[in-house]
């Protein structure tokens, strides 16, 4: 029992660290229905942006001397890693993907794999192909429950993730750039025609979706202990499968999208083998588009000729 | 008469890649010789890729997955069938053709039913969610291969000889089967069931209401797309010493995209055109070797930005020297 | 426009087609390999995944296998000549690693071929040496099936049946263990084969394995399997993988509440292994080429003039690829010519030869007979623990 609890503690943080990153392809697609495969890479930018910031902010010497490092820098760290990303992926949308905007389905596509693959190679330019270690922005402390060890590094993943998810929620609900958001998403034509800057909305969309993932980054880093430039490959592909799972455009459903997503993936690499993990996330993706395309909490869209 | 001609004629072009195969053989060292072999096959990819993203228009990023199921397919059966074949018709190039082209059929029919499985469900959803369940299907593919004993997990599979699998793969093998599967591909395109084709990828719903069956029309091209794939996979694993998953990651699939986005989409000599220039290129850009990756998917983003239609758009490169006449299809100004 | 753009494709395709041309070499047949008795260097090539998920063990093998050729340069080169070196990118590819060496002896004529670090990699590039008739050595491929491909393909390293039995040997004996974990890398071919040799030999001991799990290398979150062999009383965790993810499993096994020793092999060698577990990887032992503290003043002078010359510390990978090219260097004097099959032959008869890795003799199965050593981390350093001879 204490292992099934262990297994399912351990797939809730990292399923919400999933839903920090599906927030962000599912904002994107509901409203340019475009799947952002770079994505991903920014997720990793963000997390190698903290890891540089805090080296510069002098996290070794904290860690040398056994002292925590103070929580007003850590949140700097966030601060710079947020903004960093989110200035990524404004650059990437104005770069790559607003030129290619009107054109058929495919030609984004493969404008996003391409920005994707080479975000992932000059990161191994630049960083360094081999996996960091993650300066301890937060020290670690262990407390045991029942059996079940739970770091205090899981429970901040659970709140920073539970802090931001409401913040984006209470955006899109009550400001008036969330608003347009929501509009853009159902008719991005009659939103125009009423008069709303739609590359505004976009470029905003884009920003908080990175920031968010860069979020993302950082927490990542500080549970998987190591980072390398292709974390982003298969990490944005399951997140990308939790925003459809969830319903893709909802964000509650990409909250919802990855904590299963994160559950599957544990309990899979627990009980039926580590070499499946990867496995089940892409057999879930076929099986939901097969079975609901529009996701758990999607709603369905009749397709008129 | 008519059969005397055909016949004639492929005899003739037998001989002249038979021809063909000697010089290269004669003329070029090794190394370019392995480069033309893989632009052999690189272009059986990209015509094959061609049929279901460009002909068709449904966007498959998975393919990978179908080149290792023929690799797999084509090594085990040519494994299994080496002793049994040989102590019928002796050691020698005839019974190592055979055995070859057994192996390859093999792995392409292992390969068009896995096409058939991925499919069929899969081809009910439209453009992104199709991309993105294909590349799931790939990954799918790669990590049971992965995790198969018998087929050696993530070391590779290679026959029972200590020195690897036996090297069929010959210009002579590689020329013929390029020169069957552009014929097939091509006679494919622009018969009736091809215009059946670009006609569910212009308007799938229109092509419908013109009692078109879209559904089966699209498994079975995708199912044929699968299959060369698979002799593309057969070709290069008795090129190798043995058959890897490694070999066949997203990167692979991605390869065979490019290939056919530089030629343009749904264009057959397109298609052979990029399958040409990225075996080139790779070596080509070989003192570039640490920015090659880099460059290569700013050259994707580029071309995507500035000329999404490639070298050839929709048309076919004898098009362009007919003058006066009107262009076939679209040429994609 | 029409002609235009008729004219830009022609010209596309015959820049292409003349580029394709261009790399024809004048020899009539597959051409004469190796260099011409009279050039004024000695090629030698090197191939290796310089990009890639695994670029980080090419480059810091082809760091090793340079600074041997610069050090033989310095002192005059051999016989008489200068050693030239050039390294190939396989990006962790094995159709790319059999072109690397196609175009290695095609292109550049080298004379021998270093390479690859991947088993199934040299298997790759392996055979197309043999059928060349280059010989090869691969400073770190541990699966038996390597130098099997044919007598032009040895190595420096030892196989992994003998690391397995070493590591079981001493679990068994030394730290009298009678349960053991395991937990391998099933993406990577030594790993697996590591495994597998030492589950062999400590059952044959008399051990038992109270569990095995797996990881992909890669993977960043280890706390299934840990939490999986936590409650089967292992009384040592034996991880047969490389430095990037042990060091990991050391800090989630610490985190996770699995209080035991690691034991590892020589994929552990790096200084990245206790940047990244920390605290947590100090009490492991792994096997190892040679210990850093009662090294031999050859290997003492070998690991300074790396850390000055590249600024940090060589890896295992590092003082095999140097390794490699000291036989290398060594056998070409001994042939007293340049001439492939000369060379190796005189590397078959390599015998006690004085490494940085100990001494070497190569054994008719074309692989090095050598001693290993088990290190013990201990406050972030390795140290000499126990030498076992095979």
């Amino acid at each position: 029992m204490t292992q099934f609890l262990q297994q399912l503690i351990n797939g809730l943080s990292l399923g919400s660290i999933y839903a920090l990153i599906a927030l962000g392809y599912t904002m994107v697609y509901g409203i340019l229905k475009l799947i952002n495969f770079a994505h991903g890479e920014v997720f990793m930018v963000g997390a190698y942006t903290g890891y540089y910031a805090a080296g510069s902010l002098g996290v070794a010497t904290f860690e040398a001397r056994h002292q925590s490092f103070p929580l007003y820098l850590a949140l700097l760290v966030l601060i710079a890693a947020m903004a960093a990303a989110a200035l990524l992926g404004v650059a990437i949308e104005f770069l790559a993907y607003r030129p290619v905007r009107s054109a058929p389905r495919l030609t984004p596509l493969i404008t996003a794999i391409g920005v994707s693959l080479f975000l992932q190679n000059a990161g191994m330019l630049l960083f360094s192909p081999n996996p960091q270690r993650y300066p301890a922005i937060l020290s670690e402390v262990r407390f045991e429950v029942f059996g079940v060890i739970v770091t205090n590094i899981k429970l901040t993943i659970f709140a920073v993730a539970l802090c931001l998810m409401l913040g984006l929620h209470l955006f899109v609900q009550k400001t008036w750039t969330g608003r347009a958001m929501r509009a853009l998403s159902f008719n991005i034509d009659a939103a125009k025609l009423m008069g709303i800057d739609t590359n505004r909305v976009i470029r905003s969309t884009f920003a908080i979706g990175s920031a968010l993932a860069a979020a993302g980054g950082i927490l990542f880093g500080l549970d998987q202990i190591t980072i390398n430039p292709l974390m982003g490959v298969l990490t944005g592909l399951k997140a990308f499968v939790a925003a459809v799972l969830g319903g893709i455009g909802s964000i509650p459903g990409a909250v919802v999208g990855g904590l299963l997503i994160g559950l599957a993936e544990q309990l899979t690499a627990g009980y039926l083998s580590p070499e499946y993990r990867d496995a089940i996330t892409f057999v879930i993706l076929i099986l939901i588009l097969l079975l609901k395309p529009e996701g758990l909490l999607g709603v369905v869209r009749v397709e008129k000729v | 008469m008519r059969a005397v001609i055909r016949i004639a004629s492929a005899g003739a072009v037998l001989l002249v890649i038979y021809g063909l195969s000697f010089g290269v053989e004669l003329g070029f060292t090794e190394y370019v010789q392995r480069i033309v072999l893989l632009a052999g096959i690189n272009i059986i990819l990209a015509v094959g890729l061609n049929l279901i993203n460009g002909t068709t228009g449904q966007f498959s990023i998975g393919h990978a997955g179908f080149m290792a199921v023929g690799a797999y397919g084509a090594a085990f059966v040519g494994v299994k069938l080496a002793a049994p074949i040989h102590s019928v018709l002796g050691p020698g190039a005839l019974a190592n053709g055979v055995i070859f082209n057994l192996a390859l059929l093999a792995g392409a029919f292992f390969a068009g039913i896995s096409g058939l499985i991925v499919g069929m469900p899969s081809l009910r959803l439209r453009g992104d969610y199709l991309a993105v369940v294909t590349l799931g299907f790939g990954e799918i593919i790669r990590i049971l291969f992965n995790n198969a004993a018998f087929l050696g997990s993530a070391t590779g599979y290679f026959g029972d000889d200590p020195s690897g699998l036996p090297a069929y793969t010959t210009f002579f093998w590689v020329f013929a089967w390029v020169s069957a599967i552009v014929a097939l591909i091509h006679n494919l395109t622009f018969s009736q069931t091809g215009r059946s084709l670009t006609a569910i990828r212009e308007d799938e719903i229109a092509a419908e209401a013109m009692a078109t069956p879209t559904t089966r029309l699209k498994v079975t091209a995708f199912a044929i797309s699968a299959a060369t794939a698979g002799i593309a996979g057969g070709l290069f694993a008795h090129m190798q010493a043995g058959v890897r998953p490694e070999d066949f990651r997203f990167e692979k699939s991605v390869d065979m995209i490019v290939m056919i986005i530089i030629g343009g989409l749904g264009s057959i000599s397109g298609a052979i055109i990029g399958g040409i220039f990225v075996a080139a290129s790779l070596e080509l850009m070989r003192d570039l070797q640490q920015y090659r990756l880099v460059l290569y998917a700013l050259l994707l983003v580029i071309i995507m930005i500035v000329r999404p239609q490639g070298l050839l758009g929709t048309g076919e490169l004898y098009q362009l020297f007919r003058r006066g006449k009107p262009a076939k299809r679209g040429e994609g100004a | 426009m029409q002609i235009l753009r008729r004219t830009l494709i022609c010209g596309l395709c015959a820049a292409a087609l003349s580029g394709a041309i261009s790399c024809k070499k004048p020899a009539p047949d597959g051409g004469p390999t190796g260099s011409a008795a009279g050039s004024a260097e000695i090629v030698v090539g090197h191939y290796a995944s310089m990009t890639g998920s695994t670029a980080h063990f090419g480059q810091d093998t082809d760091r090793g296998i340079r600074m041997a050729i610069e050090e033989a340069n310095a002192k005059g080169g051999v016989l008489g000549k200068k050693l030239k070196l050039v390294t190939l990118d396989t990006r962790g590819d094995s159709a790319e690693a059999a072109n690397a060496v196609s175009r290695l002896i095609d292109v550049e004529k080298v004379s021998a071929v270093l390479g690859e670090v991947a088993s199934s990699l040299s298997l790759a590039g392996g055979r197309v040496a043999q059928r060349r008739k280059i010989p090869m050595i691969s400073p770190t491929s541990t699966n038996p099936k390597v130098t099997e491909v044919g007598d032009y393909i040895f190595r420096v390293c030892f196989i992994d049946p003998f690391q397995g039995k070493v590591m079981a040997t001493f679990a068994r004996k030394n730290l009298n263990f009678s349960k053991v974990a395991i937990l391998k890398d099933v993406k990577n071919d030594y790993s697996i084969g590591l495994a597998a040799a030492f589950q062999k030999a400590f059952t044959e001991l008399g051990g038992t394995i109270a569990a095995e799990q797996s990881y992909s290398q890669g993977d960043t979150d280890f706390s299934a399997q840990v939490t999986a062999i936590r409650g089967t009383g292992a009384q040592a965790l034996f991880v047969p993988g490389y430095y990037s993810e042990v060091g990991s499993i050391a800090r989630t096994a610490d985190r996770l509440g699995l209080k035991v020793p690691l034991l590892g092999g020589d994929g552990w060698d790096s200084p990245d292994l206790f940047k990244i577990g920390g605290d947590a990887i100090n009490g492991s032992y792994f096997s190892d080429h040679f210990a850093p503290d009662v090294a031999t003043d050859k290997a003492k002078a070998f690991v300074a003039n790396f850390g000055a010359k590249y600024g940090q510390p060589p890896t295992g990978l590092g003082a095999l690829g140097y390794e490699a090219a000291l036989v290398l260097i060594d056998s070409i004097r001994r042939a007293g010519k340049d001439d492939p099959t000369a060379i190796r032959d005189a590397i078959a008869a390599t015998k006690d030869f004085e490494g940085v890795t100990g001494k070497i003799t190569i054994d008719a199965q074309r692989n090095a007979q050598k001693s290993a050593v088990v290190l013990k981390v201990e406050g972030g350093k390795a140290k000499f623990e126990a030498s076992i001879a095979p």
